[in-house]
């Protein structure tokens, strides 16, 4: 297939960005949307061009480097699926393509389509663990775990972290992000001694982060490859109400 | 009291506080909307039923229950505007604009909050001005004045009020325009707040965003027959 691609180009960091325009000839429609990217660049390198700079590396869509925003949807038009897990398939012959980071102030661009998600790293810093050693796995069974608990849990440990949520809100908010995170720990009993404060201590390392502040939209859960619902939200939002008030009146 | 202050604070200092107070404040309006809706539809029970209702009003409590009324909506009403209108300017300020933007779910009211809500605020300050205050006509004057069965002095004709206000067409327009982005709003607020006070869950999700909707459309219609009437069919007009 032929495709143009309208491509965000930016030096440095701190260099003004621009869209550049490239055209994608011969390109197998059983290509991954990662491997078209890698033909155009082997084209552009014999040329003797600056390769487009993108983020990748399991192409398995399970790490979260990954991080395009494609016709201005985060991983593209397939929902639930990552960036390298979409297919050209899925776009037909002649279409323009427009390729551009995820964007968010608290996600700045390090190189064309490459952007900086450590904020991501300090809010897990800031309570996305659990403190004591857990030792080596334990028996089945020692720590009764309800299943629609677990489950719930579980759900929210597919987060990925890839940041498409945050790239996909009108706000730059990383709601979703932080309360699957929270979900993952919260509703099990190992997390549960540290409830409050790890809401409490996520929720303000993401505000000092710079993310904005969630509207309700729902963008993040129609864009996160993981479906991770924004139920999430809503349980965040009760348990850091619950943690602020108890922190302020005891 | 301390513990209260202190509690505000520190929701009044975070994302997610700012959003709990937007949320209980947008209660309060809801709450005073649906009444004042009740309030207003009297006028359909005759001249009599709204005046003595809006009397009643102004004496409940020697008139001290209406002062009351009125700074609890004012200060939800100013809280509510303050932190939407900050909070709106940040999220602008930290997100770039994508060249090629995109939209999957968000509806069109949610994303125009900030608007429909920047909108319904001017037309509340032109609306208080023009009922509460009544700046610029001649609502103060003694032809707004009737008497009421049992009842020796005079009361404000609130009847007429309504009937004269609304016999303007810019006036209705204006009006209608408002509630029109009011129920807009209301459609996305309703559920929002249940989502904001960590209310909504995957099983009660989609109940509740019918009901918010069920009820901007019950508020649209209610507001709406008020003008309707009097503009389109002649209600109360000689
Ligand atoms: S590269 Fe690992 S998820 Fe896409």
């Amino acid at each position: 297939m032929n495709l143009t691609l309208k491509v965000w180009r930016q030096e440095t960091r701190d260099s003004k960005g621009r869209i550049e325009v490239f055209p994608a000839k011969d390109i197998p429609s059983e290509a991954s949307f990662l491997e078209m990217l890698d033909i155009v660049n082997e084209r552009i390198i014999a040329e003797g061009g600056a390769p487009i700079h993108f983020d990748h590396d399991c192409r398995e869509g399970i790490c979260g480097m990954c991080s395009l925003t494609i016709n201005g949807i985060p991983h593209g038009p397939e929902s639930a699926t990552t960036a390298c897990q979409l297919h050209m398939r899925h776009f037909r012959d002649g279409d323009t393509i427009w390729i551009e980071p995820f964007r968010a102030r608290a996600f700045p661009v390090l190189r064309d389509l490459v952007v900086d998600r450590t904020a991501f790293d300090r809010i897990i810093e800031a309570g996305g663990f659990i403190s004591v050693r857990t030792g080596a796995a334990p028996d089945a069974n020692t720590t009764p775990v309800p299943k629609e608990e677990a489950d719930r849990a579980f759900d929210s440990a597919t987060c990925i972290g890839c940041g498409a949520c945050v790239a996909a809100c009108k706000n730059s908010s990383a709601m979703l992000f932080v309360s699957a995170k929270v979900s993952h720990l919260n509703n099990l009993p190992q997390g549960r001694p540290e409830k409050n404060r790890r809401a409490l201590r996520m929720v303000q390392a993401m505000d000092e982060e710079g993310f904005g502040n969630c509207s309700n939209l729902y963008e993040c859960e129609a864009v996160c490859p993981k479906s991770i619902p924004a139920d999430n939200i809503a349980r965040l939002n009760r348990d850091y109400a619950l943690a602020a008030a108890r922190n302020a009146l005891t | 009291m301390n513990a209260l202050a202190c509690m505000i604070g520190s929701f009044w200092d975070s994302s997610i506080g700012k959003k709990i107070l937007v949320a209980l404040t947008g209660i309060a309006l809801l709450l005073f909307l649906s009444g004042h809706l009740a309030g207003n539809l009297l006028l359909f029970m005759g001249k009599d039923a709204i005046n003595e209702y809006a009397l009643w009003l102004h004496e409940l409590a020697h008139g001290a229950a209406i002062w009351v009324a009125r700074i609890g909506v004012l200060t939800a009403l100013i809280v509510h505007v303050h932190l939407t209108i900050q909070l709106s300017i940040r999220n602008k300020a930290i997100r770039p604009n994508y060249s090629h933007p995109g939209t999957v779910q968000a509806s069109r009211s949610s994303r125009m909050m900030i608007w429909s809500g920047l909108t319904i605020l001017a037309f509340v300050l032109y609306h208080i001005s023009h009922f509460t205050l009544r700046i610029g006509n001649d609502y103060n004057g003694g032809t707004y004045q009737t008497s009421l069965p049992g009842h020796e002095d005079k009361v404000l004709n609130v009847y007429q009020m309504m009937i004269d206000g609304f016999s303007h067409p810019a006036n209705a327009l204006f009006y209608i325009i408002a509630m029109t982005l009011l129920c807009s709003h209301l459609s996305h607020g309703f559920a929002s707040v249940f989502q904001t006070l960590g209310l909504r869950s995957a099983k009660n999700g989609a109940l509740i965003k019918q009901i918010g909707r069920a009820y901007a459309l019950l508020i649209w219609i209610g507001f709406l027959s008020i003008p309707g009437a009097i503009l389109f069919f002649g209600y109360g007009r000689p």
